[in-house]
Formats: C-alpha cells, structure tokens, sequence
C-alpha cells in the first residue's frame, strides 16, 4: 500500500512526528496493522494538542456547556450557536493564531482571522463583527519609578532571547506592528469590521505573542448548518482555494514548544487571501440557503485530513475522496502532502444526491474552485485514495474522536511572594498616574484600532475604547454587546482567582454597557502541559472560569487550546482568555465609558477598596509581580451588576467604567478621556474622596474588584444612592464632572492633572514607542 | 429612505434602467495591484462609462472613488496614506460647494462628521488639475480639525489641499473617500451622511426638497 517515494517508518520518524511510542502502538491496534507514511501523517495532525485536546480534554468537560438559549452545544459544531429570541441566533468563537503569529506575524495574524471567519460561517451564519486579543513582551523599557525594580527587570529583559540580534524591545515592536496589521488586512479586505479586544504587555510573553481571535455571526434558527457526512451515496465536494505546500501540519508545528529552530518551521504558517474568503462565503451562504448541503465543515488545522474524518465521525458515516480529483497548486504533491496542507480558505461539503448542479453554478458563479471529490460510505472509514489507489484507510471514528486522553501530572506552584505595604515606598501620586496611563497596555489602543476598520457594515454603536463594544444587527434588529477580558498578572500569581476575575470583570463590562451575558468563549493559552505546574495552571483556571460562568449563569460555547506557549526564557503567564457576549434589550439602554456632560454626578460604586497586590502599580511603577490577588464574591459582583443594570433601565446611568487595572485613578482618567467626539466645554472632574485612612497610592491604585464609576444627572444623586443601597451595594458621590483638570482631593492631600497632560501620556503613548 | 436599490453583478453589462449608480467601497479583486486597478476592466465598467456619459448621477465611495479615477471618470489618483497605515475614524468634512445634484441641500461651509476608512485615500494630481478643480468649484469636500479648520493636521492621509470629495466638470460623476453611508443613523453617533442623499433623491425628484431632513443635527456650522 505504499508508495515507493515514501520513507520507511523508524522510531526516529514517528517520534519526529511528535507521536509517543505509546500512541503509536495505539494506531496499530486502531489499524491491525503498521501505518503507512501518509496514514503516521495524518495520526499525527489530528492526535496534535491543537485538534484533539488530548492534554486539555478531561479539564474541558468542567465547563458548564447548557443552558436554555444553547442551541449548539460546545465541542458538536465548528462554534456553539446561542438564542438571542425572535428567531433569531448568533454563533460565536475564540481562536489562536500564536505560534504563527510568533514566526511570521502578518500571515501568521491574518489566517487566524480568516479560520475563525470560516468557524463561522461553516455554522451557516453570517459574520458580523470581530474582536481580538493580543499579548506581547514589552514595547517600551520599563518606567519603574524606582530604580532597583527597574534594572532588574532591564537585565531580565536583555537576556531574552540572546539569539535575536535585536533587543527584545525592538522585536516586540515588529510583532506588534507585524500581527497588528495582519489582522487589519484581512479584516478590512473581507469587510467585518474588528470592533474591539484588548492588549497586554509583559515580559513573560517575550518570544511568544498571543493572538487571539474572535468572531461573531448572526442566522435564524432553521439555519443552522452542520458539519456531519450524512447520507450514504451522497458527493464530496472540495471547494475554495486550491491546495499548495503551505501551512504543512501547521496543528502539529502549534503542538510544540517554540524554540530557536521554529525558525525554520516558516513553511508551516499559511499564507491567507481574504478577498478569496470573501467570495467563499457569500458562495457558501448562497449555497446554505439552498437545499442543496447536508453538511459542512472548513478546512482549518489539518485541513482535508480533519475535515474528512470528523464530517464522517460526527455523521456516524464513512467518507472515501480520491486526492486526484483535489484542485492543485502544485504539481507533483504527495498523497501525505495534500492531506497535511493547511492552504487557507477552503471548505469540504457534502451535498444531497441530486443537488451537485446547484453546487457548480454557485462556486461557478463565484468563480471558485469546485471538484467532487469523493463519496459519503457506510463502512466508518476514512478511505484516501489517489488516482484509484488506496492511499490511506482509517476508522474514522477513532482517528477523530479517540486519540489518547491525558491526566498530566499538576504541581502547585510555590505562593508567590506577598506584598509588604509598610516596606513599599510611597511614590508620588501625581507621576505615578501619568506613567500608569503611558504604560502600553493601559494607555489608548487608537494606534491599534484606528488601523481596523471598525465601521465597515454600520453597525457599530459603541466604538472601540468604551468597556464593551456594541454593534447593532441590522437583519436582526438585535443590539449586542461584547467584550474580551484576562488579566494574566492574575493568573500567574493566583490561577483560580485570576480566571474567576477574567469572568467577573467580562462580565461587569457587559454591564457598563447595559447588556445581560449570554455566553463565553474561552481560549486557554499555557505552557508546556508536560510541566506539572502548568498542568496544574490550566487546571486551576478552568476551574476558576467554570465557577465563573455558573456564577453568571453564562454557558461556555466552545472556544480554543493553546499549549506550548514557551520560549527560551520560560513558560507564558497562564492566560485563559474570556470572550463574553451580552443582549442588549433596548437602544436606550447603551450605555458608554466615558463621561457626557459638565455638571453631571460622579458616583463610585462598590467603595474605595484597598488591595493593591498584583496590581499593575506594583508591576509599573515599582517593577513588582507579587500578590495577593484581589479578593472576589462572585454573590457581591452579581449584586453590582444587576444593580448597575437597573438603574441603566431606569435611565439615570449616563456612563459607566469599571475599575480594573489601575484602579480609581486611571478609570477617573479614562472617564475624562475616552471620549471619542467631546462636547465643546470640557469633561474633567472635581473629586473629593474625604478621610479614607489609607496611602494616596493604595487609595488610587488599588485593583478590589467589584467597582464602577458612574456618572449621572445631579438630580438623580439621591435616588440612585438609595437604589444602590437597597441592594446592599455601598455607592457615594464622589464629584462632579467638568472644567480643564483632574483634581483628587483626599485625607488632605490633593493632585491635579490638566486634562492635556493626561491625554499627551495616555493617547499618545503606543504611537510614540512605535515610532521610536 | 424608501428607494427600490439591486445590486449590479460585475459580470453584467447593462445598466438601463437606473436612475442612479453607486460604486461602493470595499476591496474589489483584492485590490494586489493598486486599489481600482483591475475592477476598473470589469465587464461593467464599460457600461458605466456610458452610464456617466449620458449625464445621469454616479457617485463613488472609497474604493469606488478609487475605481472612477483608475477609470479616467474622475481626474487624479489616490495614493497610500501619508501614515503607510490603514486609518478608521469618525472624520469631520467641510461642504466646499453646494452647486451640483449630490450636496445642494447641504450648506457651503457646514463641517459634517462622517467614517473614514482606508489605505489608500490620498489624493494626488499634477498641480494644473488641482488649480483647475479648486478654481472650478470642483472639490465638494475637505478634510477641516473640529472647528472647522482645513489644518495640516486635520488631514488624515496627506491628500492635496486636503481633498475629501471632487466632482467632474459636467458635475454628474462624484468621488469622495468618507463614507457617508456609514453615518445616515443616530445611534451610530452621526446622521450627517444623510444629507448626500437626501440630496441626490431630491435632484432625482424622488423626493421634494422640502421633505428632506433638515440640517444634520451633529453638524457644526462654520460660516
């Protein structure tokens, strides 16, 4: 059965192809007999971490995955589909392109983009909006105010990958730059407009971004699409682009660690064309909207060799394709390269016998590839064969669903070191809040969004910059809110409490914005899971998201795995990426981030608080990554958040902004400035916070959870109090918005900021390290 | 705003029928070449061509802009942006001129607040073309600051003289690169795309003047 060209399969060859003496002894059994080349091939992609989650698989299934408006539950589907009423639905999913993006950021970022479109539109919905998040090393040297911290940090950073010839700064910067403007063209060049993420800096992604991505669709209930091979005797059809050498085991090569030779593993990144994908999926929702398709799937990770044996898995069917008929590129591609190619933009259909002409004149139409190239079985095999010769014959059942699962071993990680507030020195308030707001994943991401185009199908009511955005449905006439969220300093000094703030402060977001969560995405990126501790940091953090979505009755509906985030200083901080979607009821109830009018109130919602461990304080300013973790009560969170969204139904909420990273003063702040079209007179803030007993740093810095700054009509003070109060949430005002300045009077102490000052350093700030 | 609109597939050949063609945005072919390059040898286009020469209204936005000038309807070239970086953002305009069928319900001078969104929106031509479009009242809009002001800084890809929008001499063919379709709702935080087509409808006699919106809410008046 194999061809001559092939190589003879030694221990070395199947370790190479990232298969345990173990596995392979288990694809025997599978076969009854040794695997030829293509067939240890075709194991070896779909047994990846990247298609089977054989590491991750048995934490998965803590998720909570039902719920009334789950329509396509987790894991059925390429993305799970949720009711948003009226007949109507949206699919939506988070995906990683990080190992791509680490070598080869412009194409690695963009067919990130382009496979989590097709996830989508495989579901029969329409694309509506985008969002991505995204970690990198520094882009600036740290600002530490203090200078032991901050030499520290400076040699850490300079003994970074000593194999670049660059500083890692400068490295940074062209990942940045690089992944940035991937995910731009071939979001803008498809015309789904990217509406909103978020962005982190930190040295422990050095070498190894993350990019994250996210889509959301919209389609009607009935038409929702499957990606089963149903239908004995019914045509394959391969359509899209045709297959080339490029993206070769791109899952296997996302399955390893990255290290200085992932150089060399260029090949493996794909190369994407997103006006191609613009024409495939108008051809393919032209085509759902026919009767013509029983089932539907992309070619992703592993391309033909996933699609292939999951539509037949998931049918209950077999499939056999000869590789003869696959529209090509190249010439002269072997059996094993076609089925390993992860060329972008094409799509495996199985058609209803009968149909196959409606198929022809819509890709014709389209002017896109199209071939039949196979036929749905009753067998259970996934039969390859290349000109009429056998090439390939697996139980297709086993290859895709019964790769070997793991419990890897979990080692605790020592507690991290706690800070000490009596040995830390008081910095002063005023510099330190102008180095917070300049520090990149604090300051405005405008370098970043104004390079989207977030307005492409108009429907963008909140623009990128408010806590959530907001995009209205047009076909729909549904208003939804979504947001991305993880703070992985968190995660890394406390797994499980990181996670549960990931959903917690998701959530509060949505409830800025007026929105009630529907459901989450998670995309979990780690280390190495064969590190016990980084075994035991997934654990922990699906554990924490679990506990989260139950708390906010939020469904997780799929999402991705990301392991082997490493580079050659160490293992990523854990960051379990949280993408929440949320209703919003009414257009009344839109709510923004950034204050409206001079004169109005400005109400603190949930106290001053007073942790200032893990806080990005500590980590800018004195160069410390130490704990504890703020404390959360998901019973208190729930209490604001219902209680914000009251009163924004009520209609006396005229912003809202959550405190997160950087606590009270920089939310004030953003407040002032985020303000994406202001009205003539100016929106500072006179605030008075009284006698508080605490440090101005710990007082304006401070990350306690469970906070929001509103702003709202001076007559509407006293009963918004008392409605807060009534559901036990502590609320006072606080000031009043207006004049040309930032002024924090506390315990006797009091800063002022012109307004200038605060945006030169928290505008501006990206776009001048880029410039540099 | 009640008008019976079909998408023309580029394929096709014939544009009888309709009273007014729009070239929208977006990336035809893919734009590898340079942005128009090759829709402009759609077969369409031809019939286009006739179309503007009859004298009946054709408006191109962004990318349709681009494709009128590659197809030597409209004078000029727009180049990538002075940034080399795509640019998106809510982008204030100033109405240079009222004279012609796409902006006579607008008010010279009035600053109205519409997206932008692209690569390549700078605009370029000889220096001669650009005395012959100002002198002939031809730019209908300008990139101008909040106040109103045409400032260098203000101009959000390098465009000469701040060029937004030109009409041809027959003032039947209109390119602009904001996209005013994008701004024709409130809760997307402008309606000041409106009053373009208001504007055209009106000329069409598919609507009286008077039944056009009043003037933009957002917008600023400057004169």
């Amino acid at each position: 059965m194999t061809t001559p060209a092939e190589p003879a399969l030694t221990p070395e060859l199947v370790a190479k192809h990232g298969l345990t003496a173990d596995e392979y002894a288990r694809i025997k059994s599978i076969l009854g007999r040794e695997p030829n080349f293509t067939e240890l091939g075709i194991f070896s992609v779909m047994w990846s971490e990247h298609c089977s989650y054989k590491n991750s698989r048995k934490e998965l299934r803590k998720f909570p995955t039902t719920g009334d408006r789950v329509l396509v539950k987790a894991g059925e589907e390429n993305a799970g589909v949720i009711d948003i009423g009226d007949g109507w639905a949206v699919a939506f999913k988070m995906e990683s392109h990080n190992h791509p993006s680490a070598v080869e950021p412009f194409q690695g970022a963009a067919t990130g983009v382009g496979g989590i479109i097709r996830d989508i539109f495989t579901m029969g919905a329409r694309p509506v909006f985008s969002l991505n998040s995204l970690r990198f090393g520094p882009i600036t040297a740290p600002a530490h105010l203090d200078k032991n911290g901050g030499e520290a940090a400076k040699q850490k950073l300079s003994t970074l990958n000593p194999q670049l010839s660059t500083s890692p700064v400068a490295t940074n910067r062209r990942l940045f730059a690089g992944v940035v403007s991937g995910i731009a063209h071939y979001g803008n060049c498809i015309g789904i407009p990217t509406i909103g993420g978020e962005i982190y800096f930190d040295e422990s992604y050095d070498g190894n971004p993350l990019v994250n991505v996210f889509c959301l669709g919209i389609l009607k209930h009935e038409q929702i699409a499957r990606g089963a091979a149903k239908g004995v005797g019914n045509p394959v059809f391969y359509v899209g682009a045709e297959t080339g050498r490029d993206g070769l085991a791109g899952a296997a090569f996302a399955s390893r660690d990255l290290t200085e030779e992932s150089k060399e593993d260029r090949p493996a990144v794909q190369v994407g064309d997103p006006f191609r994908e613009k024409l495939l999926l108008e051809a393919c929702l032209e085509l759902l909207a026919t009767d013509a398709v029983a089932g539907i799937q992309d070619m992703g990770a592993a391309g033909l060799t996933c699609s292939t044996c999951e539509t037949a898995s998931r049918g209950g069917t077999g499939v056999e394709i000869d590789l003869a008929k696959v529209p090509q590129r190249e010439t002269g591609m072997t059996p094993y390269e076609i089925m390993l190619s992860e060329s972008q933009e094409r799509m495996l259909i199985i058609v209803k016998k009968g149909h196959e002409k409606t198929v022809c004149d819509i890709f014709a139409k389209w002017d896109l590839p199209y071939a039949e190239v196979g036929v749905v079985k009753d067998d259970g095999m996934m039969r390859v064969l290349n000109h009429g010769k056998v090439v390939a014959e697996i139980p297709a059942r086993q290859l895709a669903d019964e790769a070997p699962l793991y419990d890897r071993e979990a080692k605790a990680k020592p507690t991290p070191p706690q800070l000490d507030l009596a040995k830390l020195p008081v910095t002063e308030g005023h510099a330190a809040l102008l180095a917070l707001l300049a520090h990149p994943t604090i300051a405005s991401k405008n370098w970043v969004y104004r390079q989207y185009d977030h307005t492409v199908r108009a429907g963008t009511v909140t623009l990128p910059g408010s806590d959530a955005a907001v995009f209205l449905v047009r076909e729909a006439n549904k208003l939804l809110a979504a947001t991305s969220d993880c703070n992985g300093l968190y995660c890394a000094l406390d797994p499980r409490q990181g996670a549960r703030i990931a959903i917690a402060e998701a959530a509060r977001n949505l409830a800025c914005a007026g929105a009630t969560p529907l459901a989450v995405t998670d995309n979990l990126n780690f280390g190495n899971p064969y590190k016990p501790e980084n075994f035991w940091q997934l654990r922990e953090c699906v554990e924490g998201l679990a506990e989260g979505c139950r708390a906010f009755d939020a469904p997780v509906t799929g999402g991705n795995v990301s392991l082997y985030n490493e580079s050659p200083a160490g293992s990523i901080d854990p960051t379990p990426t949280v993408g929440m979607v949320g209703l919003i009821e009414d257009e009344r109830h839109v709510t923004v981030s950034y204050f409206q009018s001079p004169g109005d109130a400005i109400v603190l919602v949930g106290g001053f608080g007073d942790e200032l461990g893990a806080s990005h304080y500590l980590k800018v300013i004195h160069g410390l990554k130490v704990g504890p973790v703020p404390k959360l009560d998901f019973a208190r969170e729930r209490s604001i958040h219902d209680a914000i969204l009251g009163l924004i139904k009520s209609h006396m909420v005229k912003s809202a902004h959550d405190l997160s990273e950087g606590g009270l003063g920089v939310a004030l702040a953003e407040c002032i400035l985020a303000h994406p079209n202001p009205p003539t007179s100016p929106l500072g803030a006179i605030i008075d916070l009284g006698q508080t007993g605490l440090r101005a740093d710990q007082l304006l810095f401070n990350e306690t959870q469970g906070r929001i700054v509103l702003s709202i009509k001076p007559t509407d003070v006293a009963t918004v109090i008392m409605l807060l109060e009534l559901r036990g949430v502590p609320a006072r005002r606080i000031g009043t918005v207006g004049g040309n300045f930032l002024k924090i009077t506390a315990d006797g102490e009091s800063f002022a900021w012109p307004i200038a000052e605060l945006r030169t350093a928290w505008y501006d700030s990206i776009a001048k390290a880029m410039h540099e | 705003m009640g008008v019976t609109t079909d998408y023309v597939w580029h394929k096709d050949t014939s544009l009888a029928g309709y009273d007014l063609v729009i070239l929208p945005g977006g990336f035809s072919y893919g734009d590898y070449l340079r942005c128009g390059a090759i829709a402009r040898f759609s077969p369409i286009m031809q019939a286009v061509k006739e179309y503007a020469a009859s004298g009946k209204l054709l408006l191109g936005i962004c990318n349709g802009f681009q494709i009128l000038c590659e197809a030597g309807l409209l004078p000029g070239a727009l180049i990538r942006n002075r940034s080399l970086h795509f640019v998106c953002q809510h982008q204030f305009v100033r109405v240079e001129n009222v004279t012609n069928p796409f902006l006579h319900l607008a008010r010279t001078g009035v600053a109205l607040r519409i997206p932008i969104a692209h690569g390549e929106g700078s605009y370029v031509a000889d220096a001669a073309t650009v005395r012959k479009l100002e002198r002939e009242n031809r730019v209908l809009l300008r990139y101008v600051d909040t106040g109103g002001a045409a400032t260098d800084t203000a101009n959000p890809n390098g465009s000469l003289s701040g060029i937004a929008g030109i009409v041809n001499e027959r003032r039947n063919v209109f390119g602009l690169m904001p996209h005013p379709e994008r701004a024709c709702d409130p809760r997307l935080g402008s309606s000041d795309g409106r009053i373009i087509f208001e504007s055209i409808l009106a000329s069409l006699g598919a609507i009286r003047a008077d039944e056009a919106g009043a003037a933009p809410t957002t917008s600023r008046s400057l004169t």
